[in-house]
């Protein structure tokens, strides 16, 4: 496996290394089974999550996949702290940082801020980006490679990749971090993906990128695809103009009951959450049995439990001293 | 003060003795001598008429934590400027006579260069009533060219009255060219990279369609226009297609786009993030060859003064800019002199003579001759130097070129008749001001 400093980008990672954490999660999503589920590997250190945005699940579950392994965990996050009065990620890491902490994980409104913080000189700690932006967000992209493959192979998971699974990803892709890091993920894993929303929310020069791409939702169900994604539609999209009104976005691109019906026996039903029931998936798809929301939720914790013990057990401790 | 130059090269390639005194070129040929005078051996030396840029950031009033009238002359001076054209956007706007009139004395006074305020098109760039163009015009900074910039004038019918109104001035509005909803939130061109790297793109039509719309309305109302900054290809087939059909519209490109493109985003780097901003690598080849072929005229370095913290930040958060006048010679001759697209007598055209001539500014347009204004840089092409902060002489430091080798270095450069650069090292303020008038 290749060695990692920081988790900045699902690009960073070869198929050997994707694989390798996928697995490592199979072995901490074991410990979760455990009458006592601790494995206190990482106990005496400390990880921050800095969250500049809201996200209440993703913060939850690095929380819980941190006290796991038996780390210290400070969260900042934005309401009620000093990122809220528009401190900088620079002060706001560099005050952290005196605070003698092993990982930063990092949720910002701003692309690419996970990789100007790992390369800053303001803080020496591992970077787990967790969601930066329209740009990336690579734990979700590994729990949602997990899950599918723990999907596809039950027990059986560990050591496979994903070759020859055909994924379909639905809805907002120019805004979604979580579409960029399933497709760069999934196809360095050997799936195939075909992307599929109005012309208005797919991005310029998509062309170039490793997956197929459309906008008829109903020809895009018909090829059988083993994984439907849906994306969370955000209804200031509507006010910008890139659809007109929720009605016609659910009729064109919803997965609605007409199509949960009509889909084929294996095709399995993936959303990143939090979920707009009715608009871009009704709730008969998502509480539907071939729905996987809640394993991509139970899975979270595993994959982040995986990524901060592959970042902080090889890493000297920063020993917690303050400056 | 006289000095004696030898052995210069001019533009035109020949080699020649200059005597500079009473701040003019006093005698031009070879074996010249003259007791007392200051001897520069410029034996390998190109010698250029003083640098002229028509798009300076000087900040001052009210941004002075990133650059002022003193310390953005300076940083012109050490780039072998000798003019410089202010550009509108300092609080208070420059948008009445006695802004532009303030920041012309502060230029003055300083002496390293001649400091030309632009006044702003509209009050306060807001893109609602025209700003006092005839009282800046009328006062003692003398404006000529008018510009928002920073901002699009992007109501039309303002742009039709702001082309109209100027020809009663015999000005000239240049253009900051960006549909502002096509580019609300833009962060990078729009493209491949943008959508890979989840910033929100700038679309090449934005600039693009303000341009079109802008020839159209010069012709349609017989004016001139100046099109700040053009940045993509689309762009210079607009321009083309305008000169052709003989409407009266100038352009220009700045070292940066020349030399730089998108890639260089990639690691957020905020020091690449710039307004226009970068653009393919087909872009900049496509504006070197329309800089070569005359349909760009110019080039201007928009010179954009930021504190360290407006880009030691996500990229989305930081300021757009570069600071661009020390380094602005060195990117030219390494994006169009060293590929052989330009020689050194283009250079003097397109950053000397051509930009005086549409900021209508005297005493560029016989550089050399025996009796004009002695305003001249000499430059060494073949040095090579590792850009460094030691090479910037502004108050800010958002540089893209730090770590970069670049060509050529600015050994003299001489203001009305008076060293602003010696030796590669400016001159010391005291000196510089104590001489002017002389």
């Amino acid at each position: 496996m290749r060695h990692l400093k920081h988790l900045l980008s699902v690009r960073d990672l070869d198929r050997e290394t994707a694989v390798g954490i996928l697995d490592l999660a199979e072995d901490m999503a074991d410990v979760a089974t455990r009458a006592v589920p601790k494995l206190p590997t990482l106990r005496g250190r400390t990880v921050a999550n800095l969250f500049f945005e809201d996200s209440t699940r993703t913060r939850l579950s690095f929380e819980a996949a941190a006290k796991r392994l038996g780390a210290d965990v400070i969260t900042v996050s934005a309401k009620g702290s000093s990122v809220s009065k528009g401190e900088s990620l620079k002060d706001t890491a560099q005050t952290i940082a005196a605070m003698g902490i092993d990982a930063v994980v990092l949720r910002h409104n701003a692309s690419g801020a996970a990789r100007v913080l790992a390369d800053s000189a303001w803080i020496d700690a591992a970077v787990i980006n967790a969601g930066d932006g329209t740009h990336e967000h690579p734990t979700q992209g590994l729990l949602d490679a997990y899950t599918m493959r723990k999907a596809v192979h039950g027990d059986g998971a560990r050591g496979a990749s994903l070759g020859g699974l055909r994924v379909t990803i639905v809805g907002d892709i120019l805004h979604s971090r979580v579409a960029r890091s399933n497709v760069w993920l999934l196809q360095t894993l050997g799936a195939s993906v075909h992307l599929v929303g109005p012309e208005t929310l797919l991005p310029q020069g998509v062309e170039g990128w490793p997956v197929t791409s459309g906008t008829d939702l109903d020809d895009a169900l018909a090829e059988k695809p083993d994984v439907v994604m849906m994306l969370r539609v955000q209804s200031e999209r509507m006010l910008a103009s890139y659809f007109p009104n929720e009605r016609e976005y659910a009729r064109q691109w919803g997965l609605d009951d007409a199509r949960l019906a009509r889909l084929a026996p294996g095709t399995m039903v993936m959303h990143p959450g939090p979920m707009n029931r009715g608009l871009e998936i009704s709730s008969a798809a998502a509480d539907s049995e071939r729905s996987l929301v809640l394993d991509q939720v139970t899975n979270g914790v595993s994959i982040r439990m995986a990524v901060l013990y592959l970042l902080l057990s090889s890493k000297e401790s920063s020993g917690g001293e303050a400056s | 003060m006289t000095l004696l130059i030898l052995g210069a090269t001019l533009p035109d390639a020949s080699t020649t003795d200059l005597l500079v005194e009473n701040g003019v070129i006093a005698e031009v040929g070879s074996g010249l001598s003259r007791a007392g005078a200051t001897v520069i051996d410029a034996n390998g030396l190109q010698a250029l008429p003083g640098l002229v840029d028509l798009h300076t950031h000087l900040r001052e009033p009210g941004f002075e934590q990133s650059e002022t009238v003193l310390s953005g002359s300076r940083a012109a001076a050490a780039g072998g400027f000798t003019a410089v054209h202010a550009m509108a956007n300092t609080s208070p706007v420059a948008d009445t006579a006695g802004v532009v009139e303030q920041v012309a004395s502060l230029g003055e006074q300083h002496g390293y260069v001649t400091v030309r305020p632009i006044g702003a098109v509209s009050i306060g760039l807001a893109g609602e009533r025209l700003s006092e163009i005839g009282a800046m015009a009328q006062s003692r900074a003398a404006v000529r060219v008018f510009s928002d910039d920073g901002r699009c004038v992007s109501d039309p019918l303002l742009m039709r009255r702001a082309l109209e109104y100027v020809k009663t001035f015999g000005g000239v509005i240049a253009q900051h060219a960006q549909e502002p909803r096509l580019t609300e939130g833009a962060q990078l061109n729009e493209g491949a990279l943008s959508s890979e790297l989840g910033l929100a793109g700038w679309p090449a039509v934005a600039e693009e369609a303000i341009i079109a719309r802008d020839v159209l309305l010069a012709q349609h109302v017989g004016a001139r226009l100046h099109v700040c900054h053009l940045s993509t290809a689309g762009s210079v087939e607009v321009i083309r297609w305008a000169k052709a059909r003989g409407i009266r519209v100038t352009a220009e490109v700045t070292p940066h786009h020349l030399l730089l493109d998108e890639q260089l985003a990639v690691g957020y780097d905020a020091r690449f993030k710039v307004n226009p901003p970068l653009r393919r690598a087909e872009d900049v080849l496509a504006l070197r060859a329309a800089l070569a072929e005359g349909v760009i005229d110019i080039v201007a370095t928009d010179h954009a003064p930021h504190p360290v913290e407006a880009k030691e930040c996500a990229w989305q958060e930081a300021a757009f800019g570069m600071v661009g006048l020390e380094s602005a010679l060195s990117v030219v001759q390494a994006a169009v002199v060293d590929s052989g697209q330009l020689t050194w007598s283009d250079v003097a055209r397109v950053l000397s003579s051509k930009p005086a001539e549409i900021g209508q500014l005297a005493g560029y347009d016989a550089p050399f001759a025996v009796g004009a204004p002695a305003h001249l840089t000499l430059i060494d092409p073949a040095a090579r130097r590792t850009f460094g902060v030691e090479h910037l002489h502004g108050k800010s430091h958002n540089s893209p070129y730090l770590g970069r080798e670049l060509p050529g270095r600015v050994v003299a450069t001489v203001h009305r008749g008076i060293p602003t650069v010696l030796d590669g090292e400016l001159r010391p303020q005291e000196e510089v001001a104590a001489r002017v008038g002389d």
